[in-house]
């Protein structure tokens, strides 16, 4: 977003473009925050699920594009942020590679270092949280480290700013000189078969812009790009058989079938030597447990672990609409003072409902729920940051697995009780593309702050105000596990197949940075307002215009002499408000919920009800003034509008009350909501599958309490009137 | 998968054990996955804790610890340290 507003970088010579790449948690984002300082400008990728981010600066006389791509464990392809790496460092054009290592962890980061090796790319290798592995004893001997590995590598620290300038000139340095080849150093075995292979190119003149060598290489650990261009070649039908035999050799060498592991071993190896020959680990001065270690003492114990983290989720609830709580009157006030400002300006009667009641209103209610969004990524990022999620999918995962979900699936899963769109964005964390789905799937069953309205209006139509907070609660809960059911039921049934590996990283505990959070907050909540501002605009106006029109002249004739004779204020009211439900039954709206209506009496509701839910389709804060406007109480219904209250209680029977709510709870979220499933899940063909599938659900479940309700009160089953 | 002698597993290992890695039996993408945490032939692993019915196992190789679900720890031969 914002890249039309992005500083222009003029492409000169002295254009670096710098692609970033490290393992997760090495602190690549913060490492950016500090090489860029305040001139950080952030742009996304558009048509990618996993975004990477641009980031633009000048420095001396160069300017500086850094692409900061998703953190990889490695190149197996295995999750979206791996293949979205992968993508751009193969297909891609850039200059350098800067590989950001954590330098508390070095083994485990320089196994991506020694595939990054093999890609052929000018590389610098930055050291970061240098200070950190200082304090916990580790030496790294970094000049020896270059030389060994033939990467000029820079001790650093984004944290406490050490180091950065000196990076930025390796970076120069690097980007002028003429490329080295990294030295990777293989076993005996391996090294001959390279041998065999580099000869045979050496001899038949084969030339490219890469070694022979680390052709070599890439056919033998089967890397699909050298693959490909060495396909088409007349030497290939001779290579072919010899590179078969020489894997062959290899895998025999390694006791294993699979070349991968033959390489990621190999790659071990060769670390294990250079690790040894340039870190010297001093000893501690005791063998007293690390922080990280107490602190996961009391988060992840087998008893007080899961207690814990409920009451940290709690607070952040209670916080979320507490304090979210505070601003959204002001926001609703200022919505409606904006609406009469730019209603007066505009003369003609059309287009000032249009603005006014369509898009101002429609955009007004999304904005609404802004500060609780905020809240509550804030609440997430932290949780993020300081590396806890992680321990709650480990404490979790026993009981989701159960259900088929994987236990990093209750972050959106609780998010969506706050709102279904943040919820949706926040299943990003999991890595896996079916339990993803999974999780998008059942995500709406968990009852978002819009649907509190009308569960509001509801329960305090049917219950007395005693129980009525309890029923609420019951109503909250039914949808959770209705949820994980249905998640039982997907797995088994659409989902089915192997179970996917939980293998995670369970990272240091650090203190998060504010920049950062607030960086990705600032970043989420402007995705948020800017789909407020472009789709919901969209879909407000469809709403109004489908309630609007065709505006009936003989409803109008027949109310205006009425209503203008009228002696009372209540009663001039009380008629407009039944012209204006006239006025809804024969619009376009109202059409389609009377041809629907046979659709909806099993279920007990009427074509009114059928017309709410409709509403509730564009967003669920339009089902309450929806109702409000076909009971013909005011305009201006909200759920604490006793005559609402009233006349639902009056013209709906329970059965069909609870029949309704059912619906609400389990059917489609938002119109807003499903463009954003569409988007993450990756396709229209989800979005129908969603639909398909919530409204069987709802439909069914809704006929079920139905009759049931209808068996235990005794009642006959009658139609709202 | 049957073998003849009685292959030690990480969920042998009671909390706190340490042990070399033997063997992965994993296939595909979750061997490939373990291998790129660094679990492979030869690694040392230690036993850190479990999460509430032993579902999850959190164990720490090199200086990362990790965790895994007891279907995926099971496939990860290992020889006792003494």
């Amino acid at each position: 977003m914002m890249r039309e507003t992005a500083p222009v970088c003029p492409v000169t010579e002295n254009h670096i473009r710098i692609a970033l790449v490290g393992q997760p948690n090495v602190g690549k984002s913060m490492l950016i925050n500090a090489i860029s300082n305040a001139r950080l400008h952030v742009g996304n990728f558009s048509g990618v699920t996993v975004e990477k981010s641009e980031v633009f600066f000048d420095y001396n006389d160069f300017h500086f594009t850094i692409v900061d791509l998703p953190g990889t464990y490695a190149f197996t392809d295995y999750s979206i942020e791996e293949r979205v790496t992968h993508d751009f460092l193969t297909n891609e054009d850039y200059d350098l590679i800067i590989n950001v290592v954590d330098s508390t962890n070095l083994d485990k980061n320089l196994q991506l270092t020694a595939e990054l090796m093999t890609m052929n790319k000018k590389m610098v290798l930055a050291l970061n949280m240098s200070d950190e592995a200082e304090r916990e004893g580790i030496e790294i001997d970094a000049p020896y480290l270059s030389q060994l590995l033939n990467i000029p590598a820079v001790k650093v620290s984004a944290a406490a700013h050490t180091g950065i300038e000196k990076l930025i000139e390796t970076v120069i340095d690097t980007y002028n000189q003429p490329m080295r080849e990294p030295k990777l150093v293989f076993s005996e075995a391996v090294e001959e078969e390279i041998g065999i292979i580099e000869r045979y190119l050496d001899e038949h003149h084969f030339k490219a812009a890469i070694s022979n060598r680390n052709i070599a290489i890439n056919l033998l650990q089967n890397e699909k790009k050298t693959y490909r261009t060495l396909h088409d070649l007349p030497l290939w039908t001779e290579l072919q058989p010899q590179l078969i035999e020489a894997d062959k050799h290899i895998e025999t060498h390694h006791d294993t079938d699979d070349i991968k592991e033959v390489f990621a071993e190999e790659y071990a190896a060769f670390i294990r030597g250079v690790i040894a020959g340039t870190v010297h680990y001093r000893e501690q001065a005791s063998e007293k447990k690390s922080l990280t270690e107490r602190v996961d003492d009391l988060l992840i114990h087998p008893v007080l672990g899961i207690p814990i983290f409920l009451f940290l989720m709690w607070g952040l609830f209670q916080l979320t609409f507490e304090i979210g709580n505070i601003p959204m009157e002001w926001i609703d006030s200022f919505f409606g003072w904006f609406g009469d400002v730019v209603g007066a300006t505009i003369s003609n009667e059309d287009i000032r409902s249009l603005v006014v009641d369509g898009v101002i209103a429609g955009v007004g209610a999304v904005v609404l729920f802004t500060p609780n969004i905020i809240i509550l990524f804030i609440g997430i990022a932290l949780l993020e940051s300081t590396g806890y999620m992680s321990r709650v999918a480990f404490l979790l995962d026993g009981i989701f697995h159960k259900f088929g979900l994987h236990g990093q699936s209750f972050i959106p899963l609780v998010t969506g009780f706050g709102c279904s769109i943040p919820a949706y964005m926040s299943a990003r964390i999991l890595k896996n593309d079916s339990d993803r789905l999974l999780t998008l799937f059942i995500i709406g069953f968990m009852s978002c702050g819009a649907r509190l309205p009308v569960y509001v209006l509801f329960t305090g139509a049917f219950f007395a105000p005693g129980i009525a907070g309890n029923v609420l609660f019951a109503i909250y809960i039914a949808g959770a596990v209705i949820g994980l059911i249905a998640a039982k039921v997907l797995k088994m049934t659409a989902f089915r197949g192997e179970d996917e590996p939980f293998v995670m990283e369970m990272p240091k505990y650090r203190m998060p940075s504010l920049k950062l959070v607030w960086h990705t907050v600032l970043t989420k909540t402007v995705m948020y307002l800017k789909k407020a501002g472009t789709f919901i605009a969209g879909a407000s106006m469809l709403v109004w215009f489908l309630s609007n029109y065709p505006h009936s002249d003989s409803v109008a004739l027949e109310y205006a002499p009425k209503i203008e004779a009228a002696a009372e204020q209540t009663e001039m009211e009380k008629l407009s408000a039944e012209a204006a439900a006239k006025q809804l039954e024969q619009s376009y709206l109202g059409r389609i919920g009377k041809t629907i209506e046979p659709l909806f009496e099993p279920i007990g509701l009427d074509w009114k009800l059928a017309v709410a839910l409709q509403a509730g389709l564009a967003a669920k804060e339009v089902v309450v003034s929806t109702l409000g406007v076909l009971y013909s109480v005011s305009d201006e219904a909200s759920e604490t509008d006793s005559s609402l209250v009233g006349a639902i209680r009056e013209h709906i029977p329970f059965a069909s009350a609870v029949s309704f709510i059912v619906v609400i709870m389990l059917y489609l979220p938002c119109l807003a909501a499903s463009v954003v499933f569409t988007r993450e899940a990756g396709g229209i063909k989800y979005f129908f599958y969603l639909l398909l599938f919530t409204s069987a659900t709802a439909y069914l479940l809704a006929l079920i309490a139905y009759r049931l309700t209808l068996l235990i009160t005794g009642a006959s089953a009658v139609l709202p009137h | 998968m049957r073998l003849k002698r009685k292959m030690h597993t990480l969920t042998d290992c009671p909390r706190g054990c340490s042990a070399t890695v033997v063997k992965l039996h994993a296939k595909g993408p979750l061997k490939q996955r373990l291998v790129s945490f660094g679990i492979m032939k030869g690694a040392r692993v230690e036993v850190i804790g479990f999460a509430p019915i032993k579902s999850t196992v959190e164990i720490k190789i090199g200086r990362m610890r990790l965790a895994l679900r007891k279907e995926e720890a099971q496939m990860i031969e290992i020889d006792h340290d003494a």
